[in-house]
Parts: C-alpha cells; structure tokens; sequence
C-alpha cells in the first residue's frame, strides 16, 4: 500500500515534546510516511528542536490557547483539518487530555477509536494490538471502513528513537467549537522529591497488604532511598490512601522501570497491565498463593510491615 | 437540578473474565454495578442534597435481563433508571453506546451529566468524551473534586503533577475518578425503596435509532496468548528476606 500520512498529536510541555510524543512520533517515523505533529499553544524551539529530532516533517500549530482544556477545541480543530487533509493515522497518547481529545474527535468525525494499543503493523492496513486479562490475553483489531485510524496508545509501549529530520513549522487557523470552554483557572503542582512516576527507573509500590494508609509511609521512604518513586494499586486509591495520581495499572499509569517492587499487592489483572513491562519485579506478601508471585523475579513471602523497616533500616546503613 | 449519571453492569470482576467464541467479553454470569460508577452515583446523590428539586437518574445500555447493577445504584438512592437494551447491541463500541446514551439523554435532559473515566471491564476510556460531544456540552474531566452551582461547575482536574482548577457552565458532563467522594452503602431502607423504583427498559426502536448499524466499523483480527514473565526464586521471611532483597538489588545494580 501507498506511504501513510501520521499525525502526532503532542500536548504541550512548556518546554519541548513529552517523552509519550517522543514515542509516538518514532514509532510512525518506523513505519514510513508523512510524519507531522500536531500541537497547541505557544510552540517553543525546543518543540521543533525534539520534532526534527524525532523525524517529523511538519509541526502543525493549531490557535487553540493552553488556558482552556484542550478536548473540544483541539478536537473540532483536528477535525476540520482532517476533512482538508485527510490523514491516515492519527495518533494519541494514552493520557488526561488525549483521551479528550480522541473521544470528542472520533464522536465529529463519526469514526470509531482504537485504545490501549501497544503494538500497530502496517503491513496490511493499520492493525492495533491492545491488552486484556491482565495482559495475558492479546488482541488485534481493525477499522472496517475507509477513512483516517485514531489510535490511542498506552505511555511507554514504543521506544523513542532520534531519527534526524528538518522539519517546518506550520500555524493553523483553528475552527472554534461550539461548546462552551472548560476554563483552567488555577494549576497545582504536588510536592513531591524524586523523579516522576512515568521516568522512574526504581518504583516501590504499596497495596492493601500495608494494613492502612499510615504504612504508605515505609513506602514512600523506600522509594527516596533507591532513588525512585513510589506508586500504589487500584484498591488503596480507591480507598482513598493516596491520590489517584499513583496509580498503575490498567485504571492509571503505566511503567516501565529497571526494578518494580510490590509491597502488600495481590495482582490484580487490572494492576499486573500497568507494571508487566519492568525489566525485574520483587514482590512482597504475606499470601504465598497471590497472583504477584508468578511474575515476579524475586519473591518474599512475608509481612510488609516488617520486610520494609527492615529493607529501611539497611539502606540507611549503606548511604550513612 | 435533573442529574444522569451513566453507569454499567459489568461480569463479576472477581470471576475470571473469558471471550465467547466471536471473541466477545462472556457477560453471560452475574451483572454487577461497576465499582467505579458508585462515585458517581454518590456525587450526583450529594448534588442531590445541595440543590433543591434535584433528582438524580441512572442511564447504562446492556442486557437488561439482570437489573442487580441498576437496583445497587437505586438502593444507593438514585430515583430513577433507564437501561437500553437491544439484541443489535451485542459488542457494541463506545461510539454506538455514546450515540445510544445521547439519545436517552436527549430526552431526558439532564443538567450534570456524570459518568466514571472507564468502565472497569472494557477500559476504553472514550465513552464519556464522545457522549458530551454528542450532546454537546463541555467536559469536565478526571475530578478529584467536583463543585456544582446553580448554573456553573467547577472541579479540581487531575493532571501529571498535580491538578488543575478548571470551570465552565452548565449543562456540563464530568468524568469522577475513585477517592473524588466515599460511595455510601445502601441501608436496608434504601435496599427494599429501590425495589419498587422504575427501571425502564427500552429497545432501540423506542429511541428512534432502529438504523444503528450492528457492524461498529472495526472488528477483531485475531487474539493470540501473550509471553509469559518467568517467575523467579520466593523465599520466606525468616527475619533476613530484607537482606536477601538488598543482595538481591545490589546483583541486578540498582544498589
């Protein structure tokens, strides 16, 4: 089949493209074609810097302020420039503001949406591969009717790869939405040390074996001590232990760090999606029959409210 | 203040979850109200009591065979259900069930429109951004908290570092994530009240939507077992596993 054209669409960082854009733009620069990214908001050098960098070709500029969320105005912006240009394949990050976007897209454009992708070939027409059971279980699926692939893609499921381009910068006209804006009229920014969740080489995650929210405590000072970020499962956000910000899972983050260490998490299906992807994972739980234990590499079986102060304890020992 | 919330009556997730043969999710056991959809049955209960005249109605599509999830959410205190169901639906993408939603809730008209940001056993994640779309109403998204005035709604967003503070007017759809208010349990009041509210079933061609294709544009190609992770030594904790967990870090370098 004939090259196909891609578009990335890239949420702005304030400086240059996130990691997940990075991905994304790689991953269609693999596959051949016209690559464009396609972003709002003041476009800094460093954005067109990371594009060339990446390979696109195009970074296209919709006039959609960072002041507003994006979904309805990035997505009746896309979709009057789908009509003019038609792409083949648009591409999403699995994120707050990309599903928004991807939703309100497919509902204009009366196209269906692919999610939780984390492979595509090209071979023979755009075929999306997402998880389920757990990722035990893969699927592959197609659209069936001509016309532009949205693909909403889960954060680290492709590599970033630099693949020098030069690349031109495009303003566009957006087409205003008609629906009322959802207006940001403040930004907070949680204290936190240490590196982000999504960028962390160690994660320590804690679950509902800690017995209650005070033991996230042993946790968090785990993380800081290897140097990465703590996390939780499904079940003590929902609890209401921490925000929902630490979650991984299928519901929440996904990660792919060098070591993954479950305190108190029994591996849940719905967790096991979102931390599969580590190159090593310890667990510790009292319940030597949890589901954690068949994919970890290293296993405790025991309390985590002892093995914690304990593995505290040491750490501390080897920095003093 | 007329409030819907969208909710789904999903297999139990504590039975293991099989694909039928036309490679299906099998929803053939026991339907249950999705965990998720009790924050936002218990918010739009909680906009309830701050607004007088409020009403709050559950709307879901699915088969309607087995009502338990609807009744859950009833017992909880909602006033109302509605629940399309409809042979053609079977397998339905969340497009179809976004464009089967609008057209309840057109008819309805709702003032908050309240959904979860995923169902917890499709996890698509689209649904509720296609659905304001549809109705055409902005979206309020991802809330860890939700404000709902007299005409204005206002929420605090999650986002990668934190959250933001974002507002619009209403009509407004909002998306609640888990921990954003504490679902209360139905009391045994509230379990034999639900028994008697209604549950309206209706078919496709109640809503007028009898030409909603049954092919959704995509299909699947083919599903195929993934590669397992090998499991690797478990030891128990005598009171020396910390150690072993240090030697252990310090092998694959990350101490």
């Amino acid at each position: 089949m004939s090259a196909l054209t891609w578009w990335i669409v890239a949420e702005p960082s304030g400086h240059g493209l996130r990691g997940s854009a990075k991905e994304l733009l790689s991953e269609a620069v693999r596959h051949g074609g016209a690559v464009s990214v396609v972003t709002w908001g003041e476009v800094s050098p460093e954005v067109i810097a990371d594009a060339e960098q990446f390979g696109a070709e195009v970074v296209l500029q919709l006039d959609v302020p960072t002041t507003v969320v994006p979904g309805a105005p990035v997505a009746a912006a896309l979709a009057a420039l789908c009509e003019a240009r038609r792409p083949d394949v648009i591409l999403f990050s699995s994120s707050y503001d990309g599903r928004d976007i991807a939703g309100r897209l497919s509902a204009r454009l009366n196209r269906p949406v692919l999610t939780n992708v984390t492979a595509l070939t090209t071979d023979n027409g755009v075929v999306t591969q997402h998880q389920i059971f757990g990722g035990t279980t893969l699927v592959n699926a197609r659209l069936t009717t001509e016309g532009v692939s949205l693909v909403v893609v889960r954060p680290k499921s492709f590599v970033a790869q630099e693949q020098p381009r030069t690349a031109s910068l495009e303003q566009v006209d957006a087409v205003a939405s008609s629906v009322t804006p959802v207006v940001i009229t403040q930004s907070h920014v949680d204290e936190r040390t240490g590196p982000a969740l999504a960028d962390a080489e160690v994660v320590v995650a804690g679950g509902r074996g800690l017995g209650s929210p005070e033991a996230f405590a042993a946790v968090e000072t785990v993380a800081t001590l290897l140097g990465g970020a703590p996390a939780a499962s499904r079940a003590i956000v929902d609890a209401g232990w921490v925000p929902y910000a630490y979650q991984v899972g299928q519901t929440g983050q996904t990660v792919k760090p060098t070591v993954y260490i479950a305190c108190g998490i029994s591996g849940a299906t719905q967790h096991l999606v979102g931390m599969k992807g580590a190159q090593y994972i310890v667990a510790i739980n009292k319940d030597a029959s949890a589901p954690i234990f068949s994919v970890a590499d290293f296993g405790i079986v025991g309390d985590v409210n002892a093995v914690l102060p304990a593995l505290t304890a040491l750490l501390r020992a080897r920095t003093a | 203040m007329h409030i819907v919330v969208c909710v789904k009556q999903i297999p139990d997730p504590s039975a293991p979850a099989t694909l039928t043969a036309d490679f299906r999710l099998n929803r053939s056991g026991k339907l249950l109200l999705d965990e998720a959809d009790t924050y936002g049955v218990e918010l739009a209960l909680q906009v309830r009591e701050a607004h007088v005249d409020s009403r709050v109605t559950v709307v879901s599509m699915g088969d309607a065979t087995d009502v338990t999830g609807l009744r859950s959410a009833l017992a909880m205190g909602a006033d109302a259900a509605v629940i399309v169901s409809d042979p053609a639906l079977a397998g339905a993408d969340s497009l179809t069930t976004a464009k089967v939603l609008s057209a309840v809730i057109k008819e309805l008209g709702a003032d908050v429109v309240i959904a979860a940001t995923e169902s917890s056993d499709g996890y698509t994640g689209t649904m509720p951004a296609q659905l304001a779309e549809l109705l055409g109403v902005p979206s309020l998204t991802f809330a860890k908290a939700v404000r709902v005035e007299a005409t204005t709604l206002s929420i605090d967003r999650q986002t990668d570092t934190g959250y933001d503070v974002v507002s619009s007017s209403l009509p407004a759809l909002v998306t609640v994530t888990a921990g954003a208010v504490e679902p209360r349990y139905a009391n045994f009041k509230g379990i034999m009240a639900a028994k008697s509210k209604p549950v309206d079933v209706k078919s496709l061609s109640d809503l007028g939507l009898s030409g909603l294709a049954s092919s959704w544009g995509q299909e699947v190609v083919s599903v195929q077992e993934a590669t397992q992770r090998q499991s690797g030594a478990v030891l128990v904790d005598d009171g020396t596993a910390a150690q072993a967990l240090v030697d252990y870090l310090s092998s694959i370098k990350v101490l």
